[in-house]
């Protein structure tokens, strides 16, 4: 570990151990919140009781979905536009005003049109992913540098093969900074569209747990998501990081 | 007289460009024979279509007018079997390692695997990079990335070889020690080379024949015969006869140069 790490490590550590000194001195009362060491004991029941399985695998398999399709939709419009420029020009302005609507807003919307089931929740964590895969692939596509694609000509590649072998490797890092704003997306949609309205899923859980002033299971499912955050970025900045450092460009 | 094995005949070449569109004549007409085997060097003022003339030859952009035939076939729209680019530009994949890089075209073949590793390592030895199969790309200079594409080329074991200033972009004495090493590859394959280079010394140097383009639309306006011996290197710029041969092209392309100069004196450029 080198020192930058080792600091980070070290504020990451003080910081707990700050607030463990705050609740057991009662500076910040148990109402409010427990201490990290009960947090942690807590988050460990939770798990072993398997009482929140069902709320995991529910927000875990509406994250997924809600990915896949990002991904899959965004890569599929991303290569369609890039070869359609009028189409592209059109959609530009609405891509440069994405993020400042708020999607959430259609959730009720989308309530009354499918139901108070997965769909909404799904569609929303959709919603907020495409849009980043679909830039990341269109500026990515626009730096394949042109002779690689007359070197594929040349060599003689099917249409297919140049997209799978040459322009998407190519455009990797730029599709790989596509995939890490989209599992945050899916996962802020999800989650977020639970809290708002849901009949379960982890979001879900915690929004009860506030309601009813239930810290133990609170704080730790809080701690839940922020773990499991932490673990995905972390492997997707790994995969990022050695992707970068083979093409010499960190 | 050795076999012929590309000729052109009256290629000429017209781009639409602008809005509204309007014809540019870039390049021709232009007649050439390249005999099997031969080193053919064509240099000409910048703008003057060098490239557009090897891209129409590689069958990556269609002549407006004129025939193109390699091996007496006529070259239509796509690189025919048996002809390999080595472009300017690094053209080498960041994503893969030397050695798969090199054995990238060959995908397409039906070589088995051991067929496959023997070729790649031969090539990898004929330029150098043994020891860099495993590297990535990034960790090369640029003069041993060009390598690597040279090699992708080689290792398909093409009868005509088109290089678009492969050595454009490196210093001037890795491009001498290029040079030597492109010699060599040229003997050992056996291959055609048609070489579009900027510099003089370089096709004085490389070349059997070089072509002289005019300025745009290019055509060739002299054809020099360097009369070098096949076994030769970089060494050869000792020879007397190096800067006859230089001075005259220099001679044919001076006048050229000096008309893209005048074209971007019109046209408001930078040069007084």
């Amino acid at each position: 570990m080198n020192r930058v790490n080792a600091f980070r490590l070290l504020v990451v550590i003080a910081a707990i151990a700050a607030l463990e000194a705050l609740c057991l001195a009662g500076l910040i009362d148990k109402i409010t919140m427990q201490p990290p060491h009960l947090i942690a004991r807590d988050l460990g029941r939770l798990l072993v009781s398997g009482r929140m399985n069902g709320a995991i695998a529910k927000t875990l398999t509406n994250t997924v979905l809600a990915l896949v399709l990002a991904l899959g939709v965004g890569v599929i419009a991303g290569a369609l536009l890039h070869r359609r420029r009028a189409l592209r020009d059109t959609l530009d302005p609405l891509f440069a005003t994405y993020y400042a609507v708020p999607v959430f807003a259609f959730y009720p919307f989308f309530i009354v049109v499918f139901g108070l089931g997965d769909i909404p929740q799904i569609l929303i964590a959709f919603l907020l992913g495409v849009v980043a895969m679909i830039v990341n692939m269109l500026n990515g596509l626009d730096r394949v540098p042109s002779v690689l694609l007359k070197t594929a000509r040349v060599l003689k590649l099917s249409p297919v093969d140049t997209a799978l072998r040459v322009t998407l490797p190519s455009a990797g890092p730029y599709l790989l900074t596509g995939i890490k704003l989209a599992v945050a997306y899916a996962f802020i949609g999800v989650i977020g569209s639970e809290f708002i309205l849901s009949r379960g899923g982890i979001g879900y859980e915690i929004s009860f747990a506030y309601t009813s002033f239930d810290n133990a299971t609170m704080y730790p499912l809080i701690v839940l998501i922020l773990l499991a955050s932490i673990v995905i970025n972390g492997v997707l900045s790994r995969w990022e990081r050695r992707l970068l450092v083979r093409r010499g460009m960190q | 007289m050795a076999a012929e094995q590309v000729r052109l005949s009256n290629v000429s070449k017209t781009f639409q460009t602008g809005t509204p569109p309007q014809p540019l004549h870039a390049l021709g007409p232009i007649d050439l024979e390249l005999s099997r085997g031969e080193f053919f060097a064509v240099v000409g003022p910048s703008g003057c279509g060098k490239s557009t003339l090897l891209e129409v030859i590689a069958g990556l952009t269609p002549a407006t007018e004129g025939a193109v035939l390699f091996e007496g076939r006529p070259i239509a729209g796509e690189a025919p079997d048996g002809m390999g680019v080595v472009f300017q530009e690094d053209a080498s994949f960041a994503w893969l390692t030397v050695a798969e890089n090199v054995a990238f075209g060959l995908r397409r073949t039906n070589l088995d695997r051991e067929e496959r590793a023997a070729r790649v390592s031969n090539v990898l030895s004929l330029v150098g990079l043994s020891d860099f199969a495993t590297s990535y790309p990034a960790q090369l200079s640029g003069g041993m990335r060009q390598r690597v594409c040279i090699a992708r080329t080689l290792v398909m074991e093409p009868r005509l070889i088109l290089l678009d200033e492969p050595f454009g972009a490196l210093d001037q004495q890795t491009r001498l020690l290029m040079g030597d090493e492109l010699l060599r590859m040229w003997r050992q394959t056996g291959a055609t080379v048609f070489l579009i280079t900027h510099a003089l010394d370089e096709a004085t140097m490389l070349a059997d024949r070089i072509g002289v383009m005019s300025a745009r639309p290019g055509r060739l306006t002299d054809v020099v015969e360097t009369r070098w011996p096949r076994d030769r290197d970089s060494r050869i710029i000792e020879h007397s006869e190096f800067g006859a041969i230089t001075a005259r092209l220099w001679k044919t392309l001076r006048e050229e140069s000096l008309k893209t100069i005048g074209r971007a004196r019109e046209s408001g450029g930078p040069l007084r």
